[in-house]
């Protein structure tokens, strides 16, 4: 069973219908590479499977839970879907770290405020901080900021930031973890960093969805890849295939201007 | 010589007066007005925001009389006292004006503050508590620490429904033929504000830890 279906999902803002008709599925450990120029719709998928959007059609179904039904007008409603969202996780193109917090309050904030609701959280509260912040410290470290934990956003790099807010996300254990477009903001110097700690997730199986221009990276780290050209799925398969030989003419011309533009 | 020191003294502390009881009470009104100018609800935003145009639109000097004189000219129920019009006159204009910082230090927060809170599963007034709040608080001292040294001055103005704050009562002395009085009055605003400047700058350092 796939960890992720998502079936025939479309959002319209106004009159212009942004993503139509999608559908794919995802693997426990699979990692995808969603790719397509700007304007296509990628950052609205990412947006609607982490609930930020609501889909106008669609289903979404994690572990064979439907969580999302735009049919069903109660997967819309706002209660429960704080809930299901925490299957996702969301790295965004701007990190967006919360700039009142050292690196490691941002790694801990939502699992402080979620441990609240627990039934055990009274007796033991300390206990659980604890749990809490060595648990943030080992995913700070795994991603090369052990010596960071106290630093405030601004005083980091955009990579440490960046790596800072995939460890934040990471810390929440989401069932499929999404990024957009993670190293778009970034000073070419410091994507590297940045690329390396998702290569690794990759390689220790996390399932992800990543929305990326860096094309070598896609190709090296994805089981597959997504081709979305102006709200559709153009193309789909292993990167061999959508990078390396595409089939269809809106990837080859895409493929083709992008590596035209210097780009590796 | 200590008479009028003592009369000074005296109409000093009014203005103080008038200048805490505005502040402890414009503060949170104000954040009500914001919440209203920024609803959902057209209606709502459209009065409030009208309603504040209005307040922000008229000078306090009107506002004062019309609080003074309205509810007996209008309705048959005269004002009880002068200091209670002062203060709401001054708590209903103060706010208006503090509710315009609140909303602008809230609309400059950038809206993936809230998403990255949202997707981490925190509920919308843990974002607001946790991650907005000190972020606005952050961006509204500066604009605030104006506003609240503006209202020292300001204070003086009530004078004009007759209450015999430090000015009025240093102006008595004039026509007795003495003018150190009416200078030294300076003195008092000048102190007073030094005070919360430092109090002031002190509460921005201590915001300095972070950027926004
Ligand atoms: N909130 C919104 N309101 C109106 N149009 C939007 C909104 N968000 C995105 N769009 C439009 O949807 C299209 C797809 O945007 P997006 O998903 O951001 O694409 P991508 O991430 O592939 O660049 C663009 O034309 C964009 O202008
Ligand atoms: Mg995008």
């Amino acid at each position: 069973m796939p960890i992720l279906e998502v079936k025939n999902i479309s959002k319209r803002f106004g009159d212009t219908e942004v993503i139509k008709d999608i559908s794919f599925s995802l693997e426990k450990g699979e990692t995808l590479s969603v790719i397509g120029s700007s304007g296509s719709g990628k950052t609205t998928l990412l947006r609607c499977l982490n609930f930020l959007e609501t889909p106008d059609a669609g289903t979404i179904t994690v572990n064979g839970e439907v969580i999302f039904d735009a049919a069903d007008p109660m997967s819309r409603s706002e209660k429960g879907i704080r809930e299901k969202r925490l299957h996702f996780g969301l790295v965004f193109q701007s990190f967006n770290l919360f700039p009142q917090y050292t690196a490691l309050q941002n790694v801990t904030l939502a699992g402080m405020l979620l441990a609240k609701e627990r039934p055990d959280y009274k007796e033991r509260k300390s206990q659980i901080h604890e749990e809490i912040i060595s648990n943030a410290k080992t995913i700070l470290d795994s991603v090369g900021l052990s010596s960071k934990l106290d630093n405030y956003p601004h005083q980091l790099s955009g990579g440490q930031q960046q790596r800072v807010a995939i460890a934040r996300a990471l810390a929440l254990n989401p069932d499929i973890l999404c990024f957009d477009e993670p190293t778009s903001a970034l000073d070419p110097e410091l994507t590297g960093e940045v690329l390396r700690v998702i290569r690794e997730l990759a390689e220790r199986k996390t399932t992800m969805i990543i929305v990326t221009h860096e094309m070598s990276f896609a190709r090296q780290v994805s089981d597959n890849v997504l081709f979305m050209d102006e709200g559709f799925v153009v193309e789909y398969g292993p990167p061999e295939q959508v990078i390396g030989n595409p089939q269809e003419d809106r990837t080859k011309q895409f493929l083709e201007r992008y590596f035209e533009n210097g780009n590796n | 010589m200590n008479i009028y020191i003592a009369s000074l003294f005296e109409g000093f502390w009014l203005n103080i007066r008038l200048f805490i009881l505005t502040l402890v009470m414009s503060i949170p009104l104000g954040l009500v007005i914001t919440f209203g100018s920024m609803s959902k609800f057209r209606p709502l935003r459209w009065l409030v925001r009208t309603f504040v145009w209005i307040i922000r639109g008229t000078p306090l000097m009107l506002q004062l009389f019309v609080v003074l004189y309205s509810p007996g000219l209008l309705f048959g129920v005269p004002m009880k006292s002068r200091m209670t019009a002062a203060i709401i006159a001054f708590v209903v204009n103060y706010a208006a004006y503090l509710s315009e910082i609140y909303r602008g230090g809230i609309e400059s927060i950038p809206k993936g503050q809230y998403e990255a809170g949202a997707v981490l599963g925190m509920t919308k007034s843990q974002v607001f508590f946790k991650v907005i709040l000190l972020q606005v608080v952050k961006r509204i001292v500066p604009p605030m620490s104006n506003e609240i040294i503006t209202l020292t001055k300001d204070t003086a103005l009530a004078r004009v429904i007759g209450i015999a704050e430090i000015i009025m009562c240093a102006e008595r002395f004039t026509k007795q033929g003495l003018i150190w009085p009416l200078f030294s009055t300076g003195l008092f605003f000048l102190v007073f504000n030094g005070v919360l400047t430092l109090v002031l700058g002190w509460l921005e350092r201590k915001l300095d830890y972070f950027k926004v």
